[in-house]
């Protein structure tokens, strides 16, 4: 494997990370009442919930190209299963918050109730994410 | 040179030793570098895609950069910080690297790319915010800052690349 292809793919995976965190952290701001708290949660997360579910997909090609490039950095890494489990969790919360809006339109209603349901699953979705970062620079070093 | 003697005094510093006689202390402080620069480069692209005119439309560019560049700016600051203590640990090494000379310099782009948006003038958006089209000075400044972060990126990965 020629020497600029895996620091060139893991450059476009955390371009696509920075994508997703961010967008992530808009949504969880704004459920949390600290962000765009005069904007409804829908037009939020319209704007910012695709761009969490659709960068997955370079995320996906560009973690199969590291790990066909770096078979060190297998399937046996403690740091990359952490890594995947805690992206599953992550996104049965993002599921779940998408479910609750679909469920109830007051959901996210700085106004209104469930006010403590939707800081808690902001608050949830923020450490995982940033657990998935950090457990990402961690296989490096399991290598 | 002196400047090697004031990077050698940097890495014997006490903060500097610490990391790097400590295993797992480096790897620590690089992942909340990953986590602070993953925001900022997420952040600003936010505000750099409405100047473009490609996202967020239907937000007034001065509110829209309200919002969001203070999260930018605190990311940024822990970026820095995290940056500066993996430096010390092995200052003179980083300083001789192609890669990390090229980030500061994209760093230094970056900020003169800023400055030139709000001293000039170009970022005196009262008079265009609410219309939601931006002038031609203004979307330049937004292609500079997205291309010149991305670099910031791809060049940090190449520091990890070639330090060790």
């Amino acid at each position: 494997m020629t020497n600029w292809v895996v620091p060139t793919v893991q450059t476009i995976h955390i371009l696509a990370i920075a994508v997703v965190v961010s967008s992530v952290l808009m949504i969880d701001l704004r459920l949390i009442g600290l962000f765009w708290a005069d904007r409804p949660l829908s037009q939020v997360s319209s704007r910012f919930l695709p761009l969490v579910w659709w960068p997955l997909l370079v995320l996906l090609a560009t973690g199969a190209i590291m790990i066909i490039a770096e078979p060190a950095r297998s399937l046996k890494n403690p740091a990359f299963q952490l890594k995947m489990s805690v992206l599953l969790a992550a996104l049965a919360v993002t599921g779940l918050f998408q479910f609750l809006q679909r469920r109830n339109r007051a959901f996210g209603d700085l106004r209104y109730g469930s006010r403590a349901t939707a800081a808690a699953v902001a608050i949830v979705s923020m450490l995982l994410w940033s657990a998935i970062v950090f457990a990402g620079r961690w296989i490096a070093y399991y290598a | 040179m002196d400047v090697d003697r004031t990077l050698g005094w940097l890495q014997a510093t006490p903060v500097a030793t610490t990391i790097s006689e400590n295993e797992n202390l480096f790897p620590w402080i690089e992942s909340v570098h990953v986590l602070a620069i993953v925001l900022v480069v997420g952040t600003i692209s936010i505000v750099d895609l409405r100047l473009l005119g490609v996202a967020s439309l239907d937000r007034p560019v001065r509110r829209l950069m309200g919002d969001v560049l203070p999260l930018t700016w605190g990311a940024f600051a822990v970026a820095a910080i995290t940056g500066s203590l993996m430096f010390s640990s092995d200052a003179v090494h980083y300083a001789h690297n192609f890669f990390f000379r090229g980030k500061l310099i994209l760093l230094a782009l970056a900020g003169i790319n800023m400055a030139v948006f709000h001293l000039a003038g170009i970022g005196d958006v009262a008079r265009w915010s609410e219309t939601g089209a931006t002038p031609v000075a203004a979307k330049t400044a937004a292609a500079v800052s997205l291309l010149t972060w991305i670099a910031v990126v791809a060049f940090g990965r190449g520091i990890g690349f070639t330090m060790h």
